[in-house]
């Protein structure tokens, strides 16, 4: 099987995948390879995604979806022994370049993760964080930015009473979405979720698809997901991801009804593995 | 379903039955056996309070606590020169060693938690705990006393402090584990620096547990005879400085028992039982402070 995968990294074509030229890329993927040590977990992707819609990764477990993910605010270099070959551009500038500076880089992209994880204090400390690293102390303008932040995460109503209570005091879904807010409330210009729904029940997951596609009108949002439907819902473009190679990217309605690739279609289809 | 498997069955839900009754037996013949031997572990514990209650109550009296000690074979006086002793020491010791220990515990575990230095500072933090304490005097009067010339009360903290130093450095270093990785994720994710993210999440997390693990330090430092022995030798005086020789309570302990006087002896049986009541009493602190915290 690995020889197989090993043979077919040939065969991609190394010019960028770019589904329609009527959209602005904004993330640029150029022939990228990772590793773990010595443990290649991502061959040879080349794709670009497009500014201020909404582009969801899929796959099976273990395909190399998060450790993408994580590269895009260089979050995998805080583990040790990685490496990386090929590159990538965001607005069309190396985010590798040795003139970048990774706090800048990471204040650019908001980052929600799995599990959400609220700092163990006030809701209003948990959305100013990325404010207050930054040195911006205003009163007013943090103010401002709490309310703008959880008004546009559909949290305000709802918590605006207790704001200097402990955020580790709201439901699951509350969390994530305060997540969401915090991690939106310096204004970057792209979201990165991993699995922002997985331990989140029916309801709340609705709520936070339909903030995914409000908010995308201001932010390029790139989603990791196991669920099709969500995919579907949510997402504008599609990355199917397999044994860290990039299958398949396209409009998400094509990938759904007419992918290409035979493993694409497995997979969507549930008949995987 | 055929009769032979039937009886199969039976006999399958038979020995079921035998099987689980022997369970619930030894189960809780087990548990009492548990709760026996718990309880025994508990009498030596307990026949060792009794017996400082016992032996050190009739001497304590607030006196004890600001007089000096009496001459051998004298009655009267206190041994308040050696509590004061005993705290000046073990506080010496704590300035010393906590700073020292909480920043190599954030160094190992935040700043290089791969490097092999680390590696190497964790193993000998480890092989430091169990050295005997009376190493550490020996290596404080070599380092201290040699050089001023002079048992004092600094040398006794230096002794002490290279007792408490593992310790609180891998307390610390467990406290800053203890911290879910999600909250560093979280900070590096919005962008933070290393230096904000140690300092303003990590270790307001940590703190609690860091604090409890200091105290414990704290804590063992203050029973220690053999490195303050060494160090600061011991004084019938108030200490007017760190720089002379100076009373502790375990040293005092340690020269009145061996002494032939009844009145000495029992003086020491109540130094004893002070010393303990001041351990037992940061240790209660230290739970009733910090450990809620971090649960
Ligand atoms: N910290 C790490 N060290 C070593 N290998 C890792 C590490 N993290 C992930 N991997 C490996 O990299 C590969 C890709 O993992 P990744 O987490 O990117 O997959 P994924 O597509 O996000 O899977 P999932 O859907 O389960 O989240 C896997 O084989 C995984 O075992
Ligand atoms: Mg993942």
């Amino acid at each position: 099987m690995n020889q197989q995968i090993k043979n077919s990294t040939e065969q991609v074509p190394s010019e960028v995948m770019s589904p329609s030229s009527d959209m602005e890329t904004f993330i640029k993927v150029i022939n990228f390879n990772f590793f773990y040590g010595k443990k290649q977990t991502l061959f040879n992707i080349n794709f670009a995604i497009p500014t201020k819609h909404v582009t969801s990764f899929i796959g099976p477990s273990g395909s190399g979806k998060s450790t993408l993910l994580r590269n895009f605010n260089r979050m995998n270099e805080l583990l040790p022994g990685v490496r990386h070959e090929g590159d990538i551009a965001i607005d069309g500038k190396s985010i590798f370049d040795a003139s970048i500076e990774i706090i800048a880089l990471r204040r650019r992209i908001g980052m929600v993760f799995q599990k959400s994880n609220p700092f163990p204090r006030s809701i209003y400390e948990n959305v100013v964080f990325p404010l207050r690293i930054m040195g911006r102390n205003k009163r007013s303008l943090l103010n401002e930015t709490v309310e703008r932040s959880l008004r546009s995460v559909a949290l305000w109503d709802e918590v605006k009473d207790r704001l200097h209570e402990n955020a580790l005091g709201l439901s699951g879904g509350q969390m994530q979405r305060l997540c969401i807010a915090r991690a939106i409330s310096s204004q970057p210009e792209i979201l990165l979720m991993d699995e922002p729904c997985s331990a989140l029940d029916p309801i709340a997951t609705a709520k936070i698809e339909e903030l995914i596609v409000e908010l995308k009108k201001e932010f390029t949002i790139v989603i990791v997901t196991h669920s099709m439907q969500q995919a579907s819902r949510v997402s504008d473009l599609t990355a199917f991801f397999n044994f860290g190679k990039l299958i398949e990217f396209d409009h998400t309605h094509r990938i759904f009804t007419a992918p290409i690739e035979k493993q694409t279609e497995d997979y969507i289809t549930g008949r995987f593995g | 379903m055929r009769p032979n498997s039937n009886t199969a069955v039976h006999f399958f839900l038979n020995h079921e039955k035998k099987t689980s009754l022997f369970r619930l037996w030894s189960n809780q013949f087990l548990t009492v056996l548990c709760v026996l031997f718990s309880l025994f572990t508990l009498v030596p514990l307990f026949s060792l309070l009794y017996l400082l209650i016992k032996k050190g109550l009739p001497l304590l009296h607030f006196s004890v606590f600001t007089k000096l000690p009496p001459p051998p074979g004298l009655h009267g006086g206190g041994f308040g020169n050696a509590i004061v002793g005993t705290i000046t020491m073990v506080g010496i010791a704590t300035l010393l060693s906590a700073p020292l220990g909480i920043l190599g515990a954030i160094y190992i575990s935040e700043y290089a938690p791969h490097s092999s230095l680390t590696a190497t500072v964790r193993f000998i933090a480890k092989l430091l705990t169990g050295i005997p304490s009376i190493i550490c005097g020996a290596f404080a009067f070599a380092l201290v006393v040699l050089h001023t010339g002079e048992f004092s009360a600094l040398a006794g903290g230096v002794a002490l402090s290279i007792l408490m130093l593992p310790t609180i450095l891998l307390t610390s270093e467990q406290a800053l584990i203890g911290v879910p990785s999600s909250y560093r994720d979280a900070s590096y994710g919005l962008g933070a620096t290393p230096f904000q993210t140690i300092w303003c999440i990590v270790l307001p997390e940590a703190l609690p547990a860091m604090m409890m693990g200091m105290m414990l330090a704290v804590a063992r430092a203050a029973g220690e005879t053999a490195p303050v022995l060494f160090t600061a030798l011991f004084s019938q005086q108030w200490a007017s400085s760190i720089m002379e020789p100076t009373a502790s309570l375990s040293v005092l302990i340690y020269n009145f028992s061996a002494l032939p006087y009844h009145y000495q002896v029992q003086m020491a049986w109540t130094a004893s039982l002070v010393l303990v009541a001041m351990v037992t009493g940061i240790n209660i602190l230290a739970q009733l402070l910090f450990r809620r915290k971090f649960q």
